[in-house]
């Protein structure tokens, strides 16, 4: 963890982090019946500088930068808290919440571009798109992220969402940025459609 | 005996490199860590209760040390803590008060017996309540600059029957303490409090 930190906190990056939280969340029972093994979900999220906040800028280059390199940062937190190989991970999803001097592009510019590529590095594949949310809020807002299977989109048992919150972030001129992943679906999945035994994994979504 | 029966836990670990002012060179960490159980009381009116502390010791150990791994491994790093519970709508608050003795044990046992009082809060709540568990320092409750707190919740928890446990521990002061006070280099360390 702290050699991450380092890295991050190094003059040639660019994300001016204020603080990282991670969260790791684990199921052992619903309605009394256990589950086993238990499921896992880990999210990681940087609050960060917004570096255009407060005024319109057109070009949105510096934050696109800044959601490759938490892209990577984020990935390797949530991973290590789940003490698991990157690509053991089974499913995951992305989501950004700006202050209220930002605007929701400013979110988009992070998390679209070029975030998911050192996503999919970090965890060695990841053919199905990254599912994301957006928003713009105050302090404490909640951030719904979503889940998917991260080599086939159809994978009903690992649609998901998980929610996390920082109560004191993201302030006017901040963003949180948050990347979920997990090492399961969801706790008792009985609804059918596409298994992960049944992942062709050719084009991301079957 | 009633069982501890656990649906859910979840840690939480945030890392602070600044609020504004001048960076740390050591980030202060702050963790939770969150079981959801089922009250074993819920429903109805139960007067004798106290064994239940007894069983829910193992949990609150097991709690302390994923807590203490989540923040790097070494106890001696920890230097404030704090515990809560947030009981479901059909239990009492008297339920959440069950957590003092395991909650508090586990934590001095496992930091080297601190000798300062463990803050605590309670309260009844639906799934999603907000807790606001307080911190001070381990060994000296008055230390200024350990006074913190750390918020905890989970969203689906808890149910009316469940009870939701909390410990928090933080592994300095507040990121940029600057309100005098009683320091940490000043503590006796005889009676918990200075």
């Amino acid at each position: 963890m702290s050699t991450a930190l380092t890295d991050a906190t190094k003059s040639e990056k660019k994300a001016k982090i204020r603080k990282i939280a991670v969260f790791v969340e684990e199921t052992l029972s619903e309605m009394d019946r256990p589950v086993a093994p238990p499921t896992r979900r880990a999210a990681a999220a940087a609050v960060i500088e917004n570096p255009f906040a407060g005024k319109y800028v057109e070009d949105l280059t510096e934050l696109m930068d800044i959601g490759e390199e938490l892209g990577e940062l984020l990935t390797q937190k949530a991973v290590a808290a789940l003490g698991i190989p990157g690509n053991t991970a089974e499913s995951y999803g992305k989501a950004a919440a700006v202050g209220e001097n930002g605007e929701l592009e400013h979110a988009a510019a992070i998390l679209h571009p070029k975030l998911g590529t050192p996503v999919r590095r970090v965890l060695g594949k990841g053919a199905a798109l990254i599912p994301s949310s957006k928003k713009r809020g105050a302090a404490g807002t909640t951030l719904d992220i979503p889940l998917g299977h991260k080599d086939a989109a159809f994978v009903r048992s690992h649609f998901d969402g998980m929610e996390i919150r920082i109560n004191d972030a993201p302030r006017a001129n901040e963003i949180v940025v948050a990347i979920a992943v997990t090492d399961s679906g969801r706790p008792l999945p009985r609804v059918g459609g596409l298994t992960k035994s049944q992942i062709k994994g050719e084009d991301g979504l079957r | 005996m009633p069982d501890v029966r656990l649906r859910k836990k979840l840690i939480l670990v945030e890392e602070i490199f600044h609020e504004g002012g001048p960076p740390s060179s050591t980030p202060q960490r702050r963790g939770a860590a969150l079981a959801v159980i089922r009250n074993p009381f819920s429903g109805t009116y139960v007067e004798k209760i106290e064994s239940f502390m007894e069983d829910l010791k193992p949990l609150g150990l097991a709690m302390a040390k994923d807590l203490v791994a989540a923040l790097g491994g070494n106890p001696r790093a920890v230097e404030g803590y704090g515990k809560g519970a947030i009981v479901g709508t059909a239990g009492e608050l008297e339920h959440g008060a069950l957590w003092h003795v395991p909650g508090g044990y586990a934590m001095r046992d496992l930091l080297g017996g601190a000798k300062a009082i463990v803050p605590s809060t309670k309260k009844v709540g639906a799934p999603g309540t907000r807790l606001d568990v307080p911190v001070t320092h381990i060994n000296a409750s008055y230390v200024r600059s350990h006074f913190d707190s750390i918020e905890v919740g989970i969203p689906d928890a808890p149910r009316a029957d469940e009870i939701l446990l909390a410990l928090v521990m933080t592994t300095g002061p507040r990121i940029h303490a600057r309100v005098g006070g009683l320091k940490a280099s000043e503590i006796k360390g005889e009676d918990g409090l200075r």
